[in-house]
Formats: C-alpha cells, sequence, structure tokens
C-alpha cells in the first residue's frame, strides 16, 4: 500500500526507478561498458587454445570444403552454376554470421548468471555484446571472400556494397530480433535453447546457400516460394550474391526479379522480430534474477 | 552522526514480492500431477508491505535471519530485482558491496577485469582512469595487477573485488555481508574506508549478522522477520528486538 509516497513531500522527478532501463537504447549511455563487454568477448572467446582466431577461418574453411565436395561436385550444382565456389561461400558466410549471432545472443544472459543475480545493469546489453563478436568474428571472413573474389574479376561498385551492407543489417538484426526473444525464454525454460539449434539446422537449407533460388521457383508452389523468398535470411543470402557472386560471372544468371523488394521485407521483419523480440525480453527481465 | 540533509535518498513503499514455487518440472510431472489434483505450485512473500525512507546521509542497518528477506529487500533496491507490488524509488547513483567479484573474468588480467567491473558499477572510462591508481593501491596487489585473475589466492581476488566496488562513484552504497571477507587489517581497512564514505554525508543501507558491525558503521535499523518489518529505530534498540 503506497502510503509513504503519498504521506512524504518530495520531487518525483530527482528520483528513479531501479531496475527498469530505455532497453537496446541504452546502448548509447553504456557505449563504454559495451566495448569492454565486447572486448572480453574477443579476448577469451578462444583462450586457452593454441591457434586461437585461427579457429574462426579452419571452420569455414572445412565447411566449404565439405559443401563444395559433396553438393558441388557429388550432386553436380557446380556444373549449373558459373563460379560456384565464390556462390557458395558468399551463402556461408552469411549463415554463418546469423548462426554465430543467434547461437550467442540466445545463451548471452544463462552465459552472465553471475551478474545476471548481483548487478542490475540493462540485460540487452548481454546479446548485444554477443552479436557485435559475432560480427567480429565474420568480418574477417567476409575480407577473405572479397579477397578470392578480385582475384576471379570482382570490381567495385556502390551497388554492390550497399547490398553487403544491407544484407549484413539484416541478419544482425533479425539474429538480435530472436536472439532477445529466445535468450529471455531461455532463462526458465532452457528449451529455447533447442528450439534455436533447430532453427540455425534449417537456415542453411531453407535460403539458396548450397543451391539456387529457380531451383524452389521451378518446384514449390507460389505461395511456399513467396513466403521463401521473404525469409529474412534468404533476402541476406541472395543480397551476398548480388555483392560477390554476380559481379565475376559472364553469362546472366537469372535473379529473382523482386530481390531489392524482397529484401526491404526481410528488413522489415527483422525489424518487427526486434521489435517483438525486445517486447518479450522487457517482460520477462523482472523474473531474470529469480529464475536464472 | 551527523545529518547534514533531510532529503528521501530511498524511497520504499508497500512492496511486496512473491516468489512461485513450481512444484513439477517438466510436461510429464505437471500433466500427472494434474491427474492427481496436486498443487503445481505455491506462493510464498519473501517480503511483504515493507515501507520505509531513508534520507541522504543516513546509515540504516536492515535485522533479521536467515531467510528472511534481507538480501531481497537489497535486491529491490538496487534493481536485480522487480517488485511485484509497490515501488522503489532512489535518487542519485546506487552501487553495490553485494557479492563482490561478480563480473571478474578468470581468463582476463587484473587491470582488465578492474575497468570491465568498474564500468559495470557504472562508471565511465575517465572516473576509472582516474581512480585506477587509488584501487590498485588499495587492493596491495601490486605487480600482480598485470596477471590473470585465475592466479590470484583467493585473498586477492577478493581485495582486487572490493578495492573496484568500493572505489565506485556513488550516492548511495549497499553492503551485503561483505565485511568479512580478507584477513583482519583488511577487513579493518574496508570499515575505516566505509566510515569515510559515511562521513562524506553518503547514504548506506548494510545487510549483517555481525551486530558488532552493524553497531559501530549504522544509526538505525529496521527489523525485517519473515518477509514483515516489525521494527524501525534506533540500532541499538533494533538488536534487542531482534534477539527477543
Amino acid at each position: 500500500m503506497p502510503v509513504v509516497t503519498s504521506q512524504t513531500s518530495f520531487d518525483e522527478r530527482e528520483f528513479q526507478t531501479p531496475g527498469t532501463g530505455k532497453g537496446i537504447f541504452d546502448v548509447f549511455k553504456y557505449r563504454y561498458l559495451l566495448s569492454l563487454l565486447l572486448k572480453k568477448g574477443i579476448a577469451t572467446r578462444y583462450h586457452g587454445s593454441v591457434l586461437g582466431w585461427v579457429w574462426s577461418y579452419v571452420r569455414p574453411a572445412a565447411q566449404f570444403l565439405m559443401y563444395y565436395l559433396v553438393i558441388g561436385v557429388i550432386l553436380q550444382v557446380n556444373r549449373g552454376v558459373e563460379a560456384f565456389p565464390v556462390y557458395l561461400f558468399s551463402g556461408i558466410v552469411a549463415i554463418n554470421l546469423f548462426t554465430e549471432a543467434l547461437r550467442n545472443a540466445t545463451t548471452a544472459i544463462v552465459d552472465n548468471k553471475a551478474l545476471v543475480k548481483k548487478i542490475y545493469l540493462p540485460r540487452e546489453l548481454f546479446p548485444i555484446s554477443a552479436v557485435g563478436v559475432a560480427l567480429v568474428h565474420f568480418l574477417p571472413q567476409a575480407a577473405i571472400l572479397l579477397v578470392v573474389a578480385l582475384f576471379v574479376g570482382w570490381t567495385f561498385s556502390f551497388v554492390q556494397v550497399a547490398a553487403f551492407l544491407l544484407g549484413m543489417l539484416i541478419i544482425v538484426i533479425f539474429a538480435l530480433g530472436l536472439g532477445l526473444f529466445f535468450g529471455a525464454i531461455n532463462v526458465a525454460y532452457r528449451d529455447a535453447r533447442n528450439i534455436v539449434d533447430i532453427i540455425l539446422m534449417f537456415a542453411t537449407w531453407a535460403s539458396p546457400v548450397l543451391y539456387t533460388w529457380d531451383m524452389v521457383h521451378d518446384r514449390a508452389p507460389s505461395w511456399l516460394f513467396e513466403l521463401y523468398m521473404i525469409n529474412p535470411v534468404t533476402s541476406a543470402v541472395e543480397l551476398f550474391h548480388n555483392a560477390f557472386w554476380l559481379p565475376v560471372v559472364s553469362n546472366d544468371p537469372v535473379r529473382p526479379d523482386m530481390l531489392w523488394a524482397n529484401a526491404g521485407w526481410g528488413l522489415l521483419i527483422a525489424i518487427g522480430t526486434l521489435v517483438i523480440g525486445q517486447l518479450v525480453f522487457k517482460k520477462l527481465e523482472g523474473s531474470f534474477a529469480q529464475n536464472i | 552522526m551527523l545529518k547534514t540533509s533531510k532529503a528521501p535518498s530511498i524511497i520504499v513503499d508497500g512492496v511486496r514480492k512473491t516468489f512461485v514455487i513450481k512444484h513439477t518440472h517438466s510436461f510429464k510431472e505437471t500433466f500427472i500431477g494434474f491427474l492427481k489434483r496436486k498443487k503445481l505450485h505455491s506462493e510464498f512473500n519473501a517480503l511483504n508491505d515493507i515501507s520505509f525512507v531513508v534520507n541522504e546521509g543516513e546509515s540504516v542497518a536492515i535485522l533479521g535471519y536467515n531467510g528472511s528477506g534481507k538480501s531481497t529487500l537489497l535486491k529491490t533496491i538496487s534493481g536485480v530485482l522487480r517488485p511485484d507490488a509497490g515501488r522503489v524509488l532512489t535518487r542519485g547513483r546506487v552501487a553495490g558491496l553485494i557479492e563482490v567479484g561478480a563480473g571478474f573474468h578468470p581468463d582476463l588480467t587484473g587491470r582488465e577485469n578492474v575497468y570491465l567491473n568498474a564500468a559495470i558499477l557504472g562508471m565511465n572510462k575517465q572516473e576509472i582512469e582516474a581512480r585506477f591508481d587509488e584501487i590498485v593501491a588499495f587492493s596491495e596487489i601490486g605487480e600482480f595487477i598485470d596477471n590473470e585473475v585465475k592466479h590470484y589466492s583467493s585473498g586477492m581476488f577478493l581485495r582486487l573485488a572490493f578495492s573496484v566496488a568500493i572505489h565506485t562513484e556513488l550516492d548511495i552504497l549497499l553492503v551485503d555481508e561483505i565485511l568479512s571477507v580478507g584477513d583482519a587489517p583488511f577487513r579493518e581497512k574496508c570499515r575505516k574506508k566505509i566510515r569515510e564514505l559515511i562521513e562524506q554525508g553518503k547514504t548506506m543501507v548494510v545487510v549483517s549478522h555481525d551486530t558488532g558491525t552493524v553497531k559501530d558503521l549504522c544509526d538505525r535499523g529496521i527489523v525485517i522477520r519473515k518477509g514483515k518489518q516489525v521494527f524501525d529505530g534506533p540500532v541499538n534498540d533494533a538488536i534487542e528486538m531482534l534477539k527477543s
């Protein structure tokens, strides 16, 4: 029963309610802490391993090799797609960014258990810094992709840079949105992590990474195809294809005619996901400390 | 103790905190429990209708036995937990000496951990840089500051963690059972530092079982029993009340 506040005279504007923040917008206020959390994430990621960050290159290289042999050579997708290695690798780096960002963000709260239980700080900082670490992880891979593309005749254009940046933005926002949502649920129900694992398993196959979009177009009913194309991950992968692969092929491949429109939808869906993720996160945040 | 101003610093108003205890942990158990008409969960009030105002510069002890809700109360003031009813308002920067070292990462060096934890406790870069030497000096870590924290002894670890926490820029300090860390000389040093903060007019809320510490640091006590506030007044009377 609020008795005290009605009896004491004080200026309420001077006071704060502990444990309430502005959600992801607190990032600006806490940018120094965020930069330190990022540094910590990067410094401790491969701590104790001799090769360290080399693993960030070994893993995608192994993935690439496996897919190239099985999908490209054995299943012969190689023949239908010019410069298939570049095609494949641009898809793989996009999916890897998504996988890494979503997986890290989902476990971010539970991983920082000690802090969440004892000190209040906007908890959104943990998933956000997790996504940041994934991004730092991703950029060298994109650089390698660029070098390879340069070797086979890639030339600069603003449209390609725009496609790359937009693709990255869509993935980061979408992964953060899903990460906030599942990360918040994961505190009370560790089932969320398993759901994310299934989503990630689908992600590679539900976007044109290992095959081309027109194969889906030819086989799927039109409603399913539309659904497939507005998947934000599909949009991002196609944008990456436009950025890295399209400039290096000589025969004009058929590109999805709604590519940029679909990218717009993808971005909208990603932002919608982020809004829902943030709302759910805020709703559940109050019980993090007692459930974790 | 000197009171320079009467402006409220912490307002706790009709706060209730209810914990729900689930008796089932899977769908199967829930389903069977439902068929057998068992209770699936029970609730208990860790805090029930707690109200008080702490004025600026006051130092207040929260007293009570284990499980009485003291730490829960402190957590609602720090913002870690949100009350289910009523509200908590604070004015100024709140820092907690609550389980110091929570943000320490064993694989980072002492220096990196000082920066990280000071930032976690709400300091910005300039403030940390300005106080860095003071923090290291207080902790008596010396040359080991650039070693990884996992190689520290538990005493060194606690000294550094405490040193970071106590040097935070703050207006309100929350202290939870912290004065039981370290060896006797370091404990004395900590107590001195806290007394210094009290003299500077910082607001303080202390949770401790150690009546000696409480008498020494606080002039007012609030006694909590099973989540209910049973006494609020001079600290000596509060300790008497607790024992009765």
